[in-house]
């Protein structure tokens, strides 16, 4: 049970660096919020679950799978929340450059 | 096998201090809200780490819970507040 559960710790350090260079380099709030949003979550579920199963089969493990379950739906809520206040304030995304010019017309 | 949570423990102090970077110098404010967000995710990691290197995992597991419910609150009242508020700045 060691040996899985130290794979799963280092399958979720992988996800979590990813997302943290993430917020860093990306270029745009709502860019940024898929890194918080998604790949955090994942990392964040398979860190804890590489905890509950190396320490075995007790109640800190169960409560570790409660905390879970309860990011896995928790975290990505938050997002969508800051991202549609985002968006209802008025916060304009990012295109690139050759597009900027024309942000008012439909053609390309 | 007690000394690769210790280095995993320094790494995630090092994940920990990467958001910072967005909190001070993020153009609008919700890039601020969600990178607190991201801290405060960071915490309950390294509170898991921590407690089963020291082998009291029963205490710190009951720390992760409460503030992982107070992140998520936090979140949402800042979003509702900043809806209503319709400034970027």
């Amino acid at each position: 049970m060691n040996i899985i559960g130290l794979v799963f710790i280092f399958g979720g350090l992988f996800f979590l660096t990813i997302s943290c260079i993430g917020i860093i380099r990306l270029p745009d709030f709502y860019a940024r919020t898929h890194a918080v949003g998604k790949s955090e979550t994942l990392g964040a579920m398979l860190f804890l679950l590489g905890l509950a199963l190396y320490n075995g089969f007790e109640i800190a493990s169960l409560k570790l799978i409660l905390i879970l379950i309860f990011i896995g739906f928790a975290n990505p809520t938050a997002t969508h929340i800051m991202a549609r206040a985002a968006f209802f304030s008025g916060l304009i995304p990012w295109f690139k450059k050759k597009d900027r010019n024309n942000l008012d017309s439909n053609e390309k | 096998m007690t000394g690769i949570f210790l280095g995993i423990a320094i790494y995630m102090i090092a994940l920990i201090s990467l958001p910072l970077y967005r909190l001070i110098k993020g153009p609008t404010v919700f890039d601020r809200v969600i990178s607190a967000g991201l801290i405060g995710t960071n915490s309950i990691i390294l509170l898991g780490v921590i407690g089963l290197s020291y082998n009291r995992l029963d205490m710190f597991v009951d720390l992760a819970i409460v503030y992982a419910l107070l992140s998520f609150v936090a979140t949402v009242a800042a979003g509702k507040y900043l809806e209503r508020r319709r400034q970027i700045k």
